[in-house]
């Protein structure tokens, strides 16, 4: 089985994707959706030189809703603080955040989270991936901010991919 | 026919509530690369648009169509997970570049976060 798929979790998205994509669950979509799933790992593995290995799936679910959340708070704090820039400018600032993940994938899904998140965005990672430098729009408390950080995103990702 | 199909009151306004909702946060995403005072600050506010204003039409969208056709009609969810996929990697080539810009100008931005010893490598 795992030698016949040997990523059974991207074949199973891209299969769910294909479905949704066409929304028809016909005979001929279910075959062409799974010949997609099957083919596209070997055609893609050259790309990927090391596999993803994701525990905890309960962790994950969590992780998205809590980034779903935050972005929801985040977006109303960005306009919030556009609408009131004339007033008082936002206070940006350049964070440098400690990490604990080494693990290329899960910096990847911090990458990710970060950016997507309104209000902050990932500027640089140091080659030892031992710290991280981010853009945050307008910054409160610096500590604070940190420990939202690592506690929030970093601490489930380690969780699910280290 | 099927335009001239009455759609329930509530699904007319949850629709053109999150309509306006949407085009409210691209526009207050405009105004932000507008007023900002510097590149970095002016990364920022666009992400209203491919967020929460992405969000909000993909939900207008699912609400009317799926009840226009009696069945849930998903698809236009893709849009916000294909959007938080590619936007990052455009976002960080920006931050990245222009981090490297302003660092070649002498303009007040941090240091490289990696110290000598591994710059080597």
């Amino acid at each position: 089985m795992k030698r016949l798929f040997p990523a059974p979790l991207l074949s199973l998205s891209l299969w769910g994707l294909w479905l949704l994509l066409n929304l028809s669950l016909s005979p001929g979509n279910l075959l062409l959706g799974a010949l997609l799933g099957f083919f596209a790992p070997y055609i893609f593995a050259p790309l990927r030189p090391s596999p993803a290995r994701i525990r905890k799936p309960g962790v994950a679910v969590r992780l998205f809703l809590l980034v779903g959340r935050d972005v929801v708070m985040s977006n109303l704090a960005v306009a919030w603080g556009v609408l009131r820039a004339g007033r008082r400018p936002p206070r940006s600032a350049f964070v440098k955040v400690p990490l604990d993940l080494h693990d290329a994938h899960g910096l990847a899904a911090l990458a990710m989270i970060c950016t997507v998140v309104p209000g902050t965005v990932w500027s640089e990672l140091a080659l030892d991936r031992s710290v991280l430098l981010m853009h945050v729009f307008d910054l409160n408390d610096e500590a604070a901010f940190i420990e939202h950080f690592k506690s929030t995103y970093e601490r489930p990702l380690m969780e699910i991919f280290q | 026919m099927n335009s001239l199909q009455v759609l329930p009151f509530w699904v007319e306004i949850l629709t053109a509530v999150l309509l306006v909702l949407s085009s409210l946060f691209g526009l207050i995403g405009a105004l932000g690369l507008l007023r900002m005072k510097d590149f970095f600050q002016r990364m920022h506010p666009p992400a209203l648009a491919s967020t929460l204003g992405a969000w909000c039409v993909a939900l207008a969208s699912i609400i009317y169509f799926s009840a226009l056709k009696d069945g849930p009609v998903l698809h236009a969810w893709l849009i916000p997970i294909l959007l938080a996929i590619t936007v990052p990697v455009t976002t960080l080539l920006l931050a990245r570049t222009g981090l490297f810009r302003k660092r070649m100008a002498g303009d007040d931005v941090p240091p490289e976060v990696s110290d000598g010893r591994q710059q080597g490598h």
